[in-house]
């Protein structure tokens, strides 16, 4: 590139008229122009690039602000959730107390789309990023999570992405050393066009260690280091790929970018060294907008200016331009603030793990982001107006047309199985459906077991890390969202992901604490998808205050749509939980014969949105179950007792299938059959399959069954007994016996079937 | 003395510190070694972890096989010093030449992470001592390449020889020749394997405690030396 082409910033004061393709950018005009403003003149290329890329839905939350506000602003302020709050949102990851001087941070991200177009390296890459989160707050990683959503099971595009996306997370975990413990995996038409594939990640640090991305103390250095940059993932159609630039470059790479988990498994060690070492003063990942999100960012949470170097900046690729360095999203990078005296010993660090590292500027005292390339000023911003002071829309919202006449298509109408071989056949057909059926082959190609702190993993309701050997105390994660539920009602969707997390990590034995979560929803710039998501964060808000577990941070993903179909609202909700001794935990498998069968909870006639309704008739209508808040919470404290106090030997929440669900899979995980009488004054279908909240399963050994009856009925809560842990075999008397070989074959085969 | 054990940590190895937890638990002391230090600080025994040695890219352990610590391992191996590998430490092994045949891509292709039942078919190396020949054990097997192969002499030679020392029973999880998981060498004190015995040290943790008697093998036979 000759150094007449080069876009400098004196270039653009003496040009003002060229045009710049900001709309190939994705920039609006109003955004346009408001660059011009804030610049007073127009931009230069670089200057261009790194405000479309930040001012993108997808790095500034133009649409979503208004409504995530709400998780702040109605954050609990009292109770243990709000007590253990170290960092909140707006950081890269949330940071909860979780004592003994441990502090725990995690998150969910959504890489959706990239996984869409290229499975692997879309959810491999996902995983770079969520960890790079992790590490830049000065946490360890101990274990990641894969929420996913993908299209009908048996539909040939599924095959395509659901063995590709595995096979990505698996390799990119597997070879990073973190161990696997959860997640979901859900089928449904909605998805076919959009999977959606979250990922989580858990960190755990000493409290002293908790670190936040800024570039104070001027004549500090910049340090970018990790992979060299390359032209992958660089966004869209890029600025470059129209003007100015010739024919001779090598063709633009995909945009979705490209993982090396080796890369990333030194990163997380060489930068952990440092920040033990007292080198960082500031840190921040390269993920979405690199460099240019890297830069503005920290020079934004600092207290001074920053000026870079781009000639510094190691490339892959000698003829990128500086645009294109700006904005390649080259993976596992990051960027390190260090005082002039700390850098030889942080480059010493970086050599010892065989990691590239380039000093590529200094935090300056002014307050502007300058960036030089050739000895030209391409780039001279005030970094705020880049990072956190873009364009935020109201959009438009409705509630759809069809709400009412879907609400309204009550699954009561439905024909039901009418005697017992009716309702065994409806049991197997529920736990051999794709969604219902053992996500083994699937979990078997994570690493559930590298670090050898795992205490539960999947398929246990949520998955459990001891983080100090000696004390025992551990952390509980669970990831839900019924994307069923929240289509009927997109308010009580998000309440309900919520309750079903919180209760998950109570099964367990672990006290909820904090939230998560990551929002897939379909388009904003129709009313109707914007009316789910902004009823899907108030209904979030609204729980969490209720339950007093404030919303660290998260993620949100828009544009799920494909023309007019949008997926169905698809709140993600993970919550995090601490327990003071792994060795208390309560797993799921019925593992003793002649333990009692209890259920804990009410049990009404609600099918809405159920997996009876989808698996028997294919049919989404009527009301999603009704939550009760308090409800969970009692039943959440009962199960922490129980397991504190060795009162189950197992519990297993109810949730999608009903108890059903619950029985057959505590069965099969412990080998161990059941004998189950319906409740007086209960239909048995509807005790079987009804989704009510509020419900788990326990195995209460017959010596602690005073003890555990006498504190439900202190607490108020209902709590039957509902059978027997006895024999090979499910049976539920006065209606079927189903051996427990033949359910594991309907339960195990079908995911081998249809991907092995 | 306690016995000194050395857990390498090459760039990219995962299960080192899991492996220094299983030798303390088994009454050893852990010495990390670093991959780029000739030096094995006195160490009695080695043992090579699981993992991705420099990203697996070349071939599994094919890289590692060259590090300056390496040169000292095999060198002491040759002379009679206990090395284990697991896994990734298996693939070096065999890619040093220290134990023969190779290890492949699984016959399914995919990765696989489950509890294995395996039986020990040798008792008599210096990783083994703590069982007994034709015990079953259950514990936890994850890999991507596991499938060992080797030419048939070299086979039967190890069959007729006893250097057989695991065996995959009920499922062969990677299409490992005649369900092989684990050969030594003729002097019997280097071993490997492609399941981890370092994730089955702790109820709590693992699928059993099975794993153990690999570690309280080596560090009861060189107390006794």
């Amino acid at each position: 590139m000759s150094s007449q082409s080069l876009d400098t910033v004196k270039h653009a004061e003496q040009t003002p008229d060229t045009e710049l393709p900001w709309a190939e950018l994705g920039l609006k005009e109003e955004e346009y122009a408001r660059i011009r403003e804030i610049l007073g003149r127009r931009p230069t290329g670089a200057e261009l690039a790194m405000y479309s890329v930040m001012w993108s839905e997808h790095c500034s939350y133009k649409s979503s602000k208004v409504h995530l506000r709400q998780f702040g602003e109605k954050a609990p302020t009292e109770g243990p959730g709000a007590e253990a709050m170290l960092v909140g949102i707006g950081e890269q990851a949330g940071v909860v107390d979780v004592g003994q001087g441990y502090a725990v941070t995690f998150k969910v991200e959504s890489h959706n789309h990239p996984s869409y177009v290229e499975p692997y390296q879309g959810a491999a890459t996902g995983i770079g990023g969520i960890v790079r989160d992790i590490i830049a707050m000065g946490a360890r990683p101990v274990a990641v999570m894969d929420p996913l959503r993908f299209g009908a099971a048996d539909h040939p595009d599924t095959k395509r992405v659901l063995p590709g996306v595995v096979a990505g997370i698996g390799g990119y975990g597997n070879c990073l050393g973190l161990p696997n413990i959860g997640g979901e995996v859900v089928f449904d038409d909605c998805y076919q066009g959009n999977p959606l594939v979250n990922a989580l990640c858990v960190g755990v640090m000493k409290h002293e260690d908790i670190h936040l991305a800024k570039a104070a103390g001027t004549g500090n250095k910049v340090i970018l280091y990790g992979a060299r940059t390359g032209g992958d993932g660089i966004g869209g159609a890029s600025i470059l790929a129209s003007e100015t630039f010739d024919d001779e470059k090598p063709s633009k790479r995909p945009a979705v970018q490209v993982g090396d988990p080796f890369q990333e498994k030194l990163l997380i060690e060489c930068t952990l060294e440092a920040f033990h070492a007292g080198l960082v003063v500031g840190i921040q990942d390269l993920g979405a907008a690199g460099l240019s999100c890297a830069t503005s960012e920290l020079a934004s949470n600092g207290s001074g200016g920053m000026r870079v170097e781009l000639d510094d900046v190691p490339l892959r690729d000698s003829s990128l331009s500086p645009e294109e360095i700006l904005m390649s999203e080259s993976q596992e990078r990051m960027c390190a603030v260090v005082e002039p005296g700390n850098v030889d010993r942080f480059l010493e660090i970086s050599e010892k793990w065989e990691v590239t590292a380039t000093v590529i500027g200094e935090v300056t005292d002014g307050d502007r982001l300058e960036i030089f390339w050739h000895g030209e000023k391409i780039v001279d911003v005030d970094p705020k107006t880049v990072a956190h002071e873009g364009p935020v829309y109201e959009r438009p919202y409705a509630r759809p047309e069809w709400q009412d006449a879907l609400q309204a298509d009550d699954p009561a109408a439905l024909p039901r199985p009418k005697d017992g071989d009716e309702l065994r056949a409806a049991v197997l057909a529920l736990v051999s459906s794709p969604n219902q059926a053992a996500k083994s082959w699937i979990t078997d190609q994570y690493d559930r077991y590298v670090l050898g702190d795992t205490v539960l993993a999947q398929p246990e309701d949520s998955g459990m890390i001891r983080i100090d050997a000696e004390t025992g105390l551990g952390v509980a994660v669970s990831t839900d969202g019924n994307g069923r539920y929240a289509k009927l009602d997109p308010y009580e969707g998000a309440r309900l992901a919520l309750a079903e997390s919180y209760r998950n990590v109570a099964a367990t034995g672990a006290r909820p604490l904090a939230v998560t979560d990551c929002l897939n929803f379909g388009s904003p710039e129709d009313p109707a998808a914007m009316w789910q998501f902004a009823e899907a964060c108030r209904g979030l808000a609204d729980a969490c205050r209720e339950l007093g577990t404030p919303v660290t941070g998260g993620n949100v993903s828009l544009y799920n749509q494909t023309g007019e179909a949008a997926i169905h609202p698809t709140p993600v909700v993970g919550v995090l939980g601490v327990i003071d001794d792994v060795a208390r935990r309560t797993p799921m498998a019925f593992r003793d014969e002649g333990h009692l069968i209890y259920l804990l909870g009410e049990t009404r006639e609600e099918l809405g949105g159920s997996a009876w309704s989808q698996v028997a008739h294919g049919h989404l209508g009527g009301r999603p179950p009704q939550v009760d808040l308090e409800r969970e919470r009692l039943l959440a404290e009962i199960l922490i007792a129980a397991s504190r106090d060795g009162m189950a030997d197992a519990a297993h929440d109810v949730s999608d299938g009903g108890v059903v669900q619950a029985l057959a899979e505590s069965c099969l995980k412990g080998g161990k059959g059941a004998r189950i009488v319906v409740p007086d004054g209960l239909d048995p279908f509807v005790f079987l399959f009804s989704e009510s909240q509020g419900r788990a399963l326990v195995a209460i050994p017959r010596s602690e069954e005073v003890r555990f009856t006498d504190t439900c009925a202190a607490r108020g809560m209902p709590a039957a007994r509902i059978g027997v842990v006895d024999g090979e075999a499910i049976e539920v008397q006065g209606q079927f016996t189903l051996p427990l070989e033949e359910l594991r074959e309907a339960h195990e085969g079908t995911l081998p079937r249809l991907f092995g | 003395m306690t016995t000194r054990i050395g857990v390498v940590t090459f760039p990219g190895s995962l299960d080192d510190s899991d492996a220094r937890r299983a030798i303390r638990i088994a009454g050893g002391e852990p010495v990390a070694l670093w991959h780029r230090d000739k030096d094995l600080h006195q160490v009695d025994a080695v043992v090579l972890p699981g993992g991705f040695s420099y990203g697996d890219y070349l071939r599994c352990g094919a890289i590692a096989r060259f590090s300056p610590v390496m040169q000292t391992v095999i060198e002491q191996a040759k002379a009679g010093m206990p090395v284990l590998g697991i896994c990734n430490g298996f693939q070096v092994l065999c890619e040093s030449h220290l134990l023969p045949g190779a290890l492949t891509r699984n016959d399914h292709l995919h990765f696989v992470c489950r509890d294995q039942r395996l039986r020990v078919e040798n008792a008599g190396t210096a990783w083994t001592s703590d069982y007994e020949s034709g015990q079953e054990i259950t514990v936890p097997l994850k890999n991507g390449e596991g499938g060992y192969v080797a030419d048939e002499r070299t086979l039967d030679a190890l069959e007729a020889e006893g250097r057989v020392v695991f065996r995959y029973l009920d499922v062969n999880p990677n299409g490992s020749r005649r369900d092989i998981a684990g050969i030594t060498n003729e002097a019997g004190n280097v071993v490997g394997l492609m399941p981890h015995p370092e994730h089955a040290v702790e109820a709590l943790t693992g699928p059993t405690t099975d794993g153990l008697g690999f570690f309280t093998s080596a560090v009861k036979k060189l107390v006794a030396s």
